[in-house]
């Protein structure tokens, strides 16, 4: 199926056609890294500006891992280092870099909506790395196509969101694109962090995690972001754990195959127990391999999209 | 000099009127309403209203003019300008300017400034608190001496029940309103938009309507506490709604507003991160507005007022949380309140009367009336005329509308204010 997007602003925006075209693409893309080396030119020539407005690593990363791949120009951008600090808005500071000659923005910014505001007023293709508590749409990519990748489908499975649903991108995003392809989502946490309007996106909620688990085929357990000012909608840490932590008791409620994945970076003994990070049915780290072949992906389909 | 407005369809609410008649001016005062012809005087101006209709030039009680302090935004010149080319020939301007209408000498320089440069009346509403930091008393009294015809903190909403409590037992003696931006703020807990289904879908921080609602509910209580007359400004909610009507069954001394968007937009128009959509309280569900248009139908809201907020394009082309709260609205405010009466909602006097005579006896202004002897405030405006709305020819320093491109119906041909023709079209 062709890709004719320009950008890549979330998976609200894209056809379930084209997530799949994504996830095929980002399968080709995988074979690469599997070479010796582990390069191709299909990106010669562009330039791709990572423009972060707030701090990522391994995001950031894996996308420059990906685009170097590809054999684009890259250059990094972020705004403690930048004239964003000097009062420049947000378009004029995108506005440089095209005038540069910059031909994809990866933007990855602190309030929702920022590539679209971007995306509206520019001439190069964005990609959105994450946007305040609205999408995180190579995260969720990179989450479905580790579940095709083990489940062999998308379509008919049970998959659980656990954690603060109301402050995540990479929940929202993995919402719209799994019902998108015809999974079934429940989501749980507390009822503060897990709001009555995700039914109304398709969602089936639950504030216990033991009924949540019953059954499932995944389970993606959110990171408790401390940094969100989270904790203002718990007591504490140690209750939240104890309520929503996966433990390997609870665990074997799931499917006997369950896979269990996570977006990372990790609480050990927060989230989810060592034994299960560590365990059998993670694919933590399979998600940050993957990450690289779905951002190679994603990057190779919007330029060719916006000729 | 005096004007003759000839064969217009005069509609004055407060006297009761609808009739095809000639209106005649002497000075600065209404002369005669006659359905016989008057014939005019050697040296009257004649505006010809065949086809249109005559009335009291609208009374707008909820206008930011942004000066001082924010005069890139708006002036009290090119505001009132703007609300010269919307009909309005009074407007009320709330006190968060820079520095906050908290004392009189603040009023005095509004009041001066709109003498010298405004184009219609201008009266100022004065803050409730010091710097509307909701912790002391602003001058009130001084600041009512000096001609504020109500007190607010608007857009800074008063959080400690006691003073508020206080501000409406010490406003006793001015005769002037407490003019209320209903909002708690633990509970509105910087949100951006309505809480709900789309700032879910969007990631964008929710404000509940549960945040405005507790506050109508608390400043109904405390105006039946203290006998002082409360004004709700933009009711934006069912509940408010609810709580403003059984107020009133019960007798409270309560009136209400609600702006045109408000009326007209949901919290749909957000998507796509629109900041021309960003306002507060924010646009609601479907389930809101049409309590707000029954609201309107059955007097519980006595008043349509704008909440004119204008924004320099930049300060609303950045990322939608950075984006400041509001929209002009004097030039789409009477084209949005014919939409009711095209609707069915209110007749076409109803809806005049939300704009002229009863906003004005909110505030206690001798206004809304063309009764003679009156002051000749007076709009001639053609209901049926279509207009495309183009943020580009608004008279307001500022366009940040999220009406741009609406095809809607209501040409202001002319406005009259004292007597003097202030605006004019065609």
């Amino acid at each position: 199926m062709a890709f004719s997007k320009k950008h890549i602003l979330g998976l609200g925006e894209l056809s379930a056609g084209e997530i799949e075209t994504v996830l095929d693409t980002a399968e080709s893309m995988k074979e690469i890294s599997t070479r010796d080396m582990k390069k191709v030119p299909a990106l010669k020539g562009v330039t791709v500006v990572n423009l972060f407005f707030e701090p990522s690593t391994r995001t950031r990363a894996s996308f420059e891992i990906a685009e170097k791949r590809l054999s684009a120009d890259v250059l990094n951008f972020s705004a403690s280092q930048s004239s964003v600090v000097k009062g420049e808005s947000l378009v004029d500071t995108a506005r440089n870099f095209e005038a540069m000659g910059a031909g994809i923005m990866v933007v990855r910014h602190g309030m929702s909506g920022a590539p679209f505001v971007l995306a509206r007023q520019i001439g190069a293709s964005v990609i959105n790395a994450g946007d305040g508590f609205h999408e995180h749409p190579s995260q969720a990519l990179t989450d479905i196509f580790t579940i095709r990748e083990k489940k062999g489908t998308i379509e008919g499975l049970d998959v659980l969101i656990v954690g603060d649903v109301l402050h995540s991108r990479v929940a929202r995003s993995n919402v719209f694109g799994l019902r998108k392809l015809g999974a079934r989502v429940r989501i749980a946490g507390p009822p503060t962090i897990v709001p009555g309007y995700f039914s109304r996106l398709g969602a089936d909620i639950f504030h216990s995690l033991e009924r949540a688990l019953e059954g499932v085929d995944v389970v993606i357990m959110l990171r408790v972001q401390s940094e969100r000012r989270t904790l203002e909608y718990f007591p504490s840490i140690r209750e939240y754990s104890g309520l929503y932590g996966l433990t390997r008791e609870k665990l074997a409620l799931a499917a006997p195959d369950a896979i269990v994945m996570h977006p990372g970076p990790i609480n050990r003994g927060v989230e989810l127990t060592s034994e299960i990070a560590d365990g059998p049915g993670a694919v933590i780290l399979e998600q940050v391999a993957n990450g690289i072949a779905v951002r190679m992906a994603m990057i190779y389909l919007v330029a060719r999209g916006g000729d | 000099m005096g004007m003759l407005i000839r064969n217009g369809r005069v509609i004055d609410p407060s006297q009761s009127l609808d009739a095809v008649c000639d209106l005649r001016v002497k000075g600065e005062r209404i002369e005669k309403i006659s359905k016989r012809a008057l014939r005019p005087a050697a040296s009257d101006v004649v505006i010809d209203a065949g086809g249109k209709v005559v009335a009291p030039g609208l009374v707008d009680i909820h206008v930011h003019l942004r000066e001082p302090g924010y005069e890139h935004k708006e002036t009290i010149r090119t505001g009132s300008m703007s609300a010269a080319a919307g009909g309005f020939t009074s407007i009320v301007c709330m006190p968060n300017t820079d520095p906050v209408n908290d004392n009189a000498s603040v009023t005095e320089y509004i009041l001066l400034k709109a003498r010298t440069e405004g184009t219609v009346n201008v009266f100022p509403i004065g803050a409730i608190s010091r710097g509307e930091k909701g912790g002391e008393l602003a001058d009130i009294g001084e600041m009512c001496e000096a001609g504020c015809v109500g007190i607010s903190d608007d857009g800074m909403p008063v959080t400690d029940s006691g003073l508020m409590r206080k501000a409406m037992e010490y406003v006793k003696p001015f005769g002037v309103p407490v003019v209320t931006h209903a909002e708690d703020t633990g509970l509105s807990a910087g949100g951006v938009m309505n809480e709900g289904l789309v700032s879910t879908e969007l990631g964008l921080r929710g404000d509940p309507g549960a945040s405005e609602e507790v506050m109508v509910g608390r400043d109904i209580i405390l105006s039946e506490l203290t006998g002082t007359p409360l004004h709700v400004c933009h009711v934006s909610t069912l509940g408010s709604v609810r709580l403003v009507r059984e107020a009133k069954k019960r007798g409270a001394r309560v009136t209400a507003e609600a702006t045109p968007h408000h009326f007209t937009l949901t919290e749909e128009a957000v998507r796509g991160y629109n900041t021309n959509a960003k306002m507060n309280p924010p646009l609601r569900t479907r389930r809101d507005v049409d309590a707000v248009l029954e609201g309107l139908a059955d007097g519980t809201i006595d008043v349509i007022a704008t909440d004119h907020a204008p924004h320099s394009r930049d300060e609303k082309n950045v990322e939608f949380d950075l984006a400041p709260f509001g929209i002009v609205g004097l030039e789409t405010a009477l084209s949005l309140s014919l939409e009711l009466v095209e609707k069915g909602i209110l007749t076409l006097p109803e809806m005049i009367r939300k704009l002229t005579s009863v906003p004005a006896g909110v505030v206690n202004i001798e206004r809304g009336t063309l009764a003679p002897g009156s002051v000749a405030d007076i709009v001639v405006f053609d209901p049926g005329a279509e207009r495309t709305v183009n943020p580009g020819e608004f008279l307001s320093k500022s366009s940040n509308t999220p009406f741009s491109g609406w095809n809607l119906r209501g040409v202001v041909s002319a406005t009259v204010v004292s007597g003097e023709t202030v605006f004019s079209r065609e």
